[in-house]
């Protein structure tokens, strides 16, 4: 069984800081994690490889130091990874983005064994758009498994997969076959902490490097920005509001006082809301 | 995964952008506006409402019709959904009815919906970024080999006719606004609840173009073989709920949650949390309130311990009268909040939800007046 899992290294959104002149992000000195949804992925796939045998390659595309997250997928139990990396690929949009991704999983294929899942995250906490998992499928002709909360079974004679997907207000359960694409859901799996062994492993393994052409691209303007039908035009900070909170005043008062205080202001600023709780609560 | 590097926007996409080329002429016949109109297990998703209200919008700022997509197994359901198109103000209604559409299916949602847009060629198609409308949304997206914007939260027409589609990006801390600039159509998804709710009327059914889907039960690889609803009970209707009090990291404990489902149950309202606490394990995800959870546009909003980071306020602005409860004066939260409480969650909620049972209490909301 192989198993390829796609990876981003993006900036820990919890400390990103925007400049207040020139709106942009200011990056330095920002940490850079590897996508939190993706370890799900990754955990899931390495789960897959531990319970039916075979090899489990990490790909990234980014900048040359998206090399430390695929170091770090690596300490996790991955067995191999892979840098697509190519000044070609800057500024792709999704389109772009999953157009590279696929040539490089085709690459994959062909170099060591064809894969039978494709795991991505459910989105990034950057970009958040949820579209490359299934750009990558459309594109690689792979049955599409998104937001999968569970995998129920594999029978890998039979290439059939059972999976759990999220959907509104529920969950389906799909019956499929290999080879597919899985994005999966957070909080789906406990992730592992490295052994001692991969950590050793990791800092020692070497990570494959292709350009666009290594990863089998030969038509380049299909990637980065001359292969991304989408454009940004404009970036901006969000507009403050204009007035803060009313503060209730906690001086020297008793918690009861200023609940009650709060519940006067509540239906001051909202009269209809006293009709409409009393009828909708249990109380 | 992978998406857009988006920061100030790289110097050569600003070139590009400012030497537009025409739009080739294949595309130049792709007209009017089209909403992808959300039906599963019977029911149209609220989304696609809100979305049919944006469409019309941007329909009438380009002097175009506003077109309803509907695909479904034959029956009332999918007649009910073509009937609520036009109460939204739909002009006309794009219509595949099909045995195999009866469930969601990415092979056959992306065929059917793909085939309608090459035959009747939309200028802009959005969908709603739940679960479904992103899953076929891709799809669709990649097939056509067009633009998609996901998870817009303003929509616009430009001088010249193209769709300028503003999202949050880097967790919400900047926005950006995003052309499709040599494609056709141009395609978005918009969460539900990021857009108001448009009144509902009583137009009547109109033109109905109906489509065929050639396409065998045989040629769909994924069958669904069940489905285990949420239930009532923990039905996280999360997203539509009038009223919605949330618990962040200043709960201190996942003991402490108990005091957040109190105060909503009292006051009839849903709970949900700051994604932290989902981090930590303390809460579903699907209860996560925020840029990667759930937009929120409740009556009331009351935050118990959340800090307001700007991923939780990109969710929560929407909401008529915030309230924040949290113990740090120069919280974000305050910023945004319209009223505030400097005080520890876990001692004041017990209160708050003491008062609520007292002042609601039958025949005693009429003292609450003075």
């Amino acid at each position: 069984m192989h198993i390829v899992v796609c990876i981003k290294q993006v900036p820990d959104s919890a400390q990103i800081r925007v400049h207040p002149v020139t709106n942009t992000i200011m990056r330095q000195g920002v940490p850079t994690i590897i996508n939190p949804y993706d370890l799900f992925a990754l955990e899931e796939a390495l789960k897959v490889r531990d319970h039916h045998g075979g090899e489990v390659t990490v790909l990234t595309m980014g900048p040359p130091m998206a090399e430390e997250a695929l170091r770090k997928a690596l300490t996790y139990g991955a067995d191999r990874a892979i840098l697509l990396t190519d000044r070609h690929f800057a500024g792709s949009d999704t389109l772009a983005t999953s157009f590279a991704l696929s040539q490089a999983i085709s690459q994959i294929g062909n170099s060591f064994d064809t894969p039978d899942i494709v795991f991505t995250g459910k989105q990034t906490i950057d970009g958040d758009t949820a579209q490359v998992g299934p750009g990558i499928a459309k594109r690689l002709n792979l049955v599409q498994l998104t937001y999968v909360a569970k995998i129920t079974s594999i029978d890998l004679s039979a290439r059939a997969i059972t999976v759990e997907r999220r959907s509104e207000g529920g969950t389906h359960v799909l019956k499929s076959e290999l080879p597919c694409l899985i994005t999966m859901l957070e909080g789906t799996t406990v992730i592992r902490r490295g052994s001692l062994d991969d950590a050793l492993r990791a800092a020692r393994s070497e990570i494959v490097k292709w350009n666009a052409a290594e990863a089998g691209i030969e038509d380049i303007t299909k990637c980065g920005l001359r292969g991304s039908p989408t454009v940004v035009k404009r970036v901006f900070a969000p507009t403050p509001r204009e007035q803060k909170a009313v503060q209730i005043d906690t001086t020297e008062k008793r918690v009861h006082d200023i609940a009650n205080e709060l519940v006067a202001s509540i239906f001051t600023h909202q009269p209809a809301l006293q009709h409409e709780l009393s009828s909708a609560g249990s109380a | 995964m992978g998406t857009r590097k988006t920061k100030a926007p790289p110097p050569a996409a600003l070139g590009r952008a400012g030497t537009e080329k025409d739009l080739p002429d294949h595309f130049k016949n792709y007209r009017h506006v089209w909403v992808f109109i959300e039906l599963e297990r019977g029911e149209v998703h609220p989304v696609s409402f809100e979305l049919l209200g944006e469409g019309r919008r941007l329909a009438d700022q380009l002097g175009v019709q506003l077109a309803g997509v509907v695909l479904g197994p034959p029956g009332d359901s999918t007649r009910r959904a073509v009937a609520e198109a036009f109460a939204y103000d739909a002009d006309l209604v794009y219509l595949v009815e099909k045995p195999l559409l009866t469930d969601y299916r990415n092979e056959s949602f992306t065929k059917a919906l793909t085939d309608l847009v090459n035959t009747y060629k939309p200028e802009i198609l959005l969908l709603g970024a739940t679960t479904l409308g992103r899953d076929l949304a891709g799809s669709v997206a990649t097939t056509l080999l067009t633009g998609l914007t996901a998870d817009c939260t303003g929509l616009d027409v430009d001088a010249d006719g193209s769709l300028a589609a503003t999202r949050p990006t880097f967790g919400g801390s900047l926005l950006c606004t995003i052309y499709t600039l040599n494609c056709r159509p141009q395609m978005a998804t918009v969460r539900p609840r990021v857009m108001r709710m448009p009144q509902r009327s009583n137009k009547p059914i109109g033109r109905v173009i109906r489509h065929d889907l050639r396409m065998l039960e045989d040629e769909i690889v994924t069958k669904v073989v069940g489905f285990l609803s949420d239930g009532q009970s923990e039905n996280a209707n999360l997203a539509y709920a009038d009223v919605v009090v949330a618990g962040g990291l200043g709960l201190g404990a996942a003991d402490n949650l108990q005091l957040l489902k109190n105060l909503a149950q009292t006051i009839g309202g849903d709970y949900g949390c700051s994604r932290p606490l989902v981090q930590k394990g303390w809460m579903a995800a699907d209860r996560q309130i925020g840029q990667t959870g759930k937009t929120i546009r409740p009556k009331l909003y009351i935050a118990a311990g959340i800090s307001g980071a700007v991923q939780h306020r990109v969710g929560v602005e929407g909401a008529d009268l915030i309230v924040a409860i949290n113990t740090d004066p120069n919280a974000p939260i305050f910023d945004f909040a319209n009223i505030g409480v400097v005080a520890d969650a876990v001692s004041f909620l017990p209160a708050l939800t003491e008062v609520f049972i007292r002042r609601l209490a039958p025949g005693n909301h009429i003292r609450l007046v003075n």
